[in-house]
């Protein structure tokens, strides 16, 4: 497996040029978003609301992160990924929409999420889900906090972070899905377990 | 003891109870988790397992949360019948969730499901839940379940038919296990409840999650189907996070109750790898003895 750096703003021939198996590290700036977030984000897309950040050429992170605050300041004590399928059914438009690149996450996406990908040039990379404090070590700053009034786990958090990884590609901007080939494997053996 | 004495005891171990539990894995599930890690061939699975060892380390060093998600909050309560003012003990956890919330700290993770409006400190309507069991003599044991929501989130249960029986179980569990892939953050501890009634099956699979990983079922027929589900398993390959490997579930869990004569319930839960819990024994004479971690 190939190590390899990104650094924000990611542009599509970065991604084209990954395939699923790669592995990942990303520096910049990184957005959280979560359910709640996603909803509001394609509510105002329809709405035509201007959003209060730009995604474009950033990473988006399904993340609900642990947050203190201290005076001014935000540290991150934990940050793993939350579960990305529950953003299925609006990642595509948001991908198409805003420029996103690079979703992280875990557990992987859907068909829709893929083709989107696929037209857009944009790829997954999961990180291992509940390496919270692992994954803080790597977030260097809060840039700060949008629609808190949703909560610390659904705001979106504008993150520095610096060589965030290993994060490996799992769905690629060709069609491939790892995940689902995990999948496949496990129903072709589910006859000869059960 | 005076009313105060005993309510601030509560609330103090209720809140040294959550910071353990979401600090510091019991020593059963760690040792899963290294052994998992031992034993895995592939290479993927590898990696995946050292992220999670390496985090739990750097978690128990600093004191800090291992997952970003502290879960929604259940207590199971075991109480002597001669244990005083029982009636105050709900009040003392509550006030415990919510020290606890500002002071570990947890993620405020209780969410008004009509407005979506989160509480910001983790109490809520019928949260957090309490589990009473009244038993002999004047102790009050708590156990604190900060339960994570990606794990639950594949649970699952169906009203089998009683002619299909047990033979439906191992089936179900499989089909959840493939369902579920990734999401759970496996490798997962998995609980499976049977008969009952449609929320007897679930709470005994949840409960079951509880149960020591090392621990032989003393039903030599349960333990045989533990077994044979544990195998199955770890056969469909999914692996760490659901990224293939050979540990998909670190141990399965069976309880049964005797089912009504038309129904045959199976519930299937899931705990994730950061199988998070603590227990303590509140002694009438105020010593208190904490049960999963000795320190």
């Amino acid at each position: 497996m190939e190590k390899i750096e990104l650094k924000t703003p990611i542009r599509e021939k970065d991604v084209r040029g990954l395939r699923v198996g790669d592995v990942v590290y990303v520096t910049g700036t990184l957005l959280t978003a979560r359910d709640a977030a996603h909803k509001r984000i394609v509510q105002y897309l329809q709405e035509g609301r201007k959003l209060p950040f730009t995604f474009n050429g950033l990473p988006l992170y399904h993340c609900g992160p642990l947050v203190k605050k201290t005076g001014n300041e935000w540290t991150v004590l934990a940050a793993g990924p939350t579960t990305s399928m529950r953003m299925e059914p609006y990642e595509g438009e948001v991908i198409q929409k805003l420029g996103v690149r690079l979703i992280i996450g875990k557990g992987g996406m859907g068909e829709k999420t893929s083709k989107a990908m696929k037209e857009s040039g944009a790829v997954y990379g999961a990180f291992t889900g509940g390496a919270a404090v692992l994954a803080s070590k790597y977030i260097k700053k809060v840039n700060g906090a949008q629609w808190l009034d949703l909560g610390m786990p659904e705001a979106i958090w504008s993150f520095e972070v610096e060589s965030f990884g290993p994060l490996i590609i799992c769905v690629d901007s060709y069609g491939n899905n790892f995940y689902a080939k995990v999948r496949a494997d496990a129903e072709n053996i589910k006859a000869k377990i059960v | 003891m005076t009313c105060l004495t005993t309510n601030a005891m509560i609330e103090e171990v209720a809140v040294n109870l959550l910071r353990q539990a979401v600090t510091k894995l019991p020593e059963d599930v760690k040792n899963a988790l290294k052994n998992a890690y031992s034993n895995e061939k592939s290479q993927i699975g590898k990696t995946q397992l050292k992220a999670i060892l390496e985090n739990i380390e750097m978690a128990e060093k600093t004191n800090t949360p291992m997952c970003q998600d502290t879960g929604l909050i259940s207590f199971y309560l075991e109480a002597g019948s001669k244990f005083k003012d029982l009636d105050k003990v709900e009040g003392a956890l509550c006030k415990a969730v919510q020290r606890a919330t500002k002071e570990i700290p947890l993620r405020p993770n209780a969410i008004d499901p009509l407005t979506q409006e989160n509480t910001n400190d983790n109490t809520g309507r019928h949260i957090p839940y309490f589990h009473w069991k009244i038993a002999k003599g004047d102790f009050l044991r708590i156990t604190v379940f900060p339960k994570g929501g990606g794990s639950e989130n594949t649970c699952a249960l169906q009203m089998m038919k009683p002619s299909d029986g047990l033979k439906s179980v191992k089936e179900f569990v499989i089909d959840s296990v493939i369902k579920a892939g990734g999401m759970p953050c496996p490798p997962t501890i998995i609980g499976v409840g049977v008969g009952g009634g449609a929320n007897i099956a679930v709470e005994l699979a949840k409960q079951a999650l509880m149960k020591p990983l090392d621990e032989v079922n003393p039903n030599a027929k349960v333990a045989e189907l533990e077994r044979e589900i544990y195998r199955a398993v770890n056969k469909t390959g999914i692996g760490p996070m659901g990224l293939g490997g050979d540990t998909t579930t670190l141990a399965v869990k069976v309880e049964y109750a005797h089912r009504h004569p038309a129904s045959y319930p199976v519930a299937v839960a899931f705990q994730c790898w950061a199988a998070r819990k603590a227990t303590a024994a509140i002694h009438a004479r105020g010593e208190v003895e904490y049960l999963t971690h000795k320190s």
